[in-house]
């Protein structure tokens, strides 16, 4: 029996599987947020959920709207300053992995929180690196979830806030101490993982429904496909069912004044 | 040691024009009826360091007493743009505002080393990333132990920090509580701090909540304390009140326009009274 549901949810749920019972995890705001919250009130109710304010291992009730609100410390274990975060958590290797959300992405997976246009005269000012450059390098691995579309998937980005894997593929090439970088990028359309020798993203799932032109549209490079490409399991009720409580416990948290 | 003053009196002494100011509190806690003082008292040219400038720097900004900005993550938490640092860097209004961008493991850092009173910070950063070619400030330097590649930033050193804190006792103790960002830092690495509060308590010590393992900036590490009831909204005070995520969203479209803008600053800054 097929459930009835819309690709942004097909996006969440899937984020969320990525996540395994257990791991600590670097989270980053909006979609990331929803999707490691959603994968510890489903399938992994032990994973630790870590945010750049300091909040360690915090099990939100509601999505919180900033990186910060009084909900990530009410439900932490502990709270720590900013500094011990990024020292002794996140660069001390006690990161499994950083998720992540951009405005443009490149092929081989850098990422753009900058600017659009020229640095000195900008087009569009974006707001800038906050965890990201860091979390891309000093945890063990990063998955990346974003809405697929050809203004956010572009040949090459207007400015690298963040490593992916360089300009030409090799950015982490004999640099010691560099996690692994992005190993899955989820989108409402897809998922794709970097070739293992060019670190090209390559599409290895399509969503339910969703065509290879559909990728082919939405990506500003000649994106490849793989020679297996899979089908992407479809959200379960229960996911569905958890997902939508926790949006809607959400909206009526911020909607309050 | 801490002396007890208005806040208005505070920002008179220790904000002057072309100081170098960082307002800290990460999300949590932002001095915003400190950073009104400073639109009232007409400020100019100021270097502001905050790692998010968030609505407090946007008001700053919008209201001409920005020269540079230096920060790491310039948004609306949660909504959008900053418009007022957008419209200074994009088109220069009111006049073009400096910036100096860095990421949030270099800036926690930065304030560090300031409060650890060193010249650098070190930091396995900026691996692969932009921004050391757009900001001088961001070099690399090899561990002469090991020989590994490391970033360096200079460290932090304000003129003069600005947090808003829980509560203080008659001591001029502070009790920080919460996420508490780098908050103690920031104090720490200024020269002059000025530390508003939610109130005034006899003894943190005796307090039925007091732990020992508590954030507490002591009186002797601070320059003035002063009174701001409700000082952090529309951003929260752990334990107080919390964070108004409503006008966060209002503010997109205050803030989008000049003139909605420049008439909220007058209606909410200018003419109200000394704790806006």
């Amino acid at each position: 029996m097929s459930l009835d549901y819309n690709s942004a949810e097909m996006m969440t749920v899937t984020a969320a599987r990525a996540l395994e019972n257990g791991m600590t995890c670097f989270v980053g705001i909006g979609l990331p947020s929803e999707a490691a919250n959603l994968a510890r009130l489903t399938h992994a109710p032990d994973v630790v959920l870590i945010y750049e304010s300091g909040t360690l291992q915090t099990k939100p009730d509601v999505l919180p709207l900033s990186i910060g609100d009084g909900e990530l410390a009410e439900t932490a274990l502990t709270t720590v300053s900013v500094p011990e975060m990024f020292r002794y958590w996140l660069q001390g290797g006690k990161i499994d992995v950083g998720f992540l959300g951009t405005a443009q992405i490149d092929r081989y997976c850098n990422l753009n929180t900058t600017l659009i246009g020229d640095y000195r005269e900008p087009k569009v000012r974006l707001p800038g690196g906050g965890g990201a450059p860091e979390i891309a390098t000093n945890a063990g691995e990063v998955f990346i979830t974003l809405k697929h579309s050809k203004r956010a998937f572009v040949d090459r980005v207007d400015f690298v806030t963040t490593l992916g894997f360089g300009r030409d593929g090799k950015g982490r090439d004999g640099v010691p101490n560099i996690g692994k970088g992005p190993t899955r990028v989820i989108t409402d359309l897809c998922v794709m993982k970097p070739d293992p020798e060019t670190k090209e993203l390559v599409v290895v799932s399509l969503h339910p429904g969703v065509t290879r032109d559909d990728v082919i549209e939405a990506t500003g490079w000649e994106i490849r496909f793989a020679d297996q490409l899979e089908a992407t399991p479809e959200p379960s009720a229960k996911e569905l069912d958890v997902l939508r409580e926790l949006k809607a416990r959400t909206a009526r948290a911020h909607a309050g004044a | 040691m801490a002396e007890f003053l208005s806040l208005h009196d505070a920002v008179a002494r220790y904000v002057q024009d072309g100081a170098t100011v960082a307002m800290e509190g990460f999300t949590h806690l932002i001095p915003f009826a400190a950073g009104h003082e400073v639109v009232r008292q007409g400020r100019r040219d100021l270097t502001l360091i905050r790692m998010t400038p968030d609505l407090a720097y946007d008001q700053l900004i919008g209201a001409g007493c920005a020269k540079k900005v230096i920060f790491s993550w310039g948004g609306n938490p949660g909504v959008g743009s900053l418009h007022r640092l957008r419209d200074a860097v994009e088109k220069g209004w009111p006049h073009k505002v400096e910036i100096l961008e860095h990421s949030h493991a270099a800036m926690a850092c930065a304030f560090e080393a300031g409060a650890a009173g060193l010249p650098l910070a070190v930091l396995r950063g900026y691996v692969g990333s932009e921004l050391p070619n757009v900001n001088d400030q961001i070099k690399f330097i090899d561990c002469p132990f090991t020989g590994e590649r490391l970033a360096a930033v200079p460290s932090i050193r304000p003129d003069v920090s600005i947090v808003h804190a829980q509560k203080a006792d008659r001591a001029g103790n502070v009790l920080v509580e919460g996420i508490v960002g780098v908050q103690k830092e920031a104090v720490l690495a200024a020269k002059k701090s000025i530390v508003t509060v939610e109130e005034i308590v006899d003894d943190l010590r005796s307090e039925a909540d007091y732990h020992p393992n508590a954030c507490i900036i002591p009186g002797w590490a601070i320059s003035a304390i002063a009174v701001a009831e409700k000082g952090s909204l529309p951003s929260y005070a752990h334990g107080y009140y919390p964070r108004d995520n409503a006008f966060y969203k209002e503010w997109d479209a205050i803030a989008r326009d000049r003139d909605t803008f420049t008439r909220w600053i007058e209606e909410n800054v200018m003419t109200a009274g000394g704790n806006a």
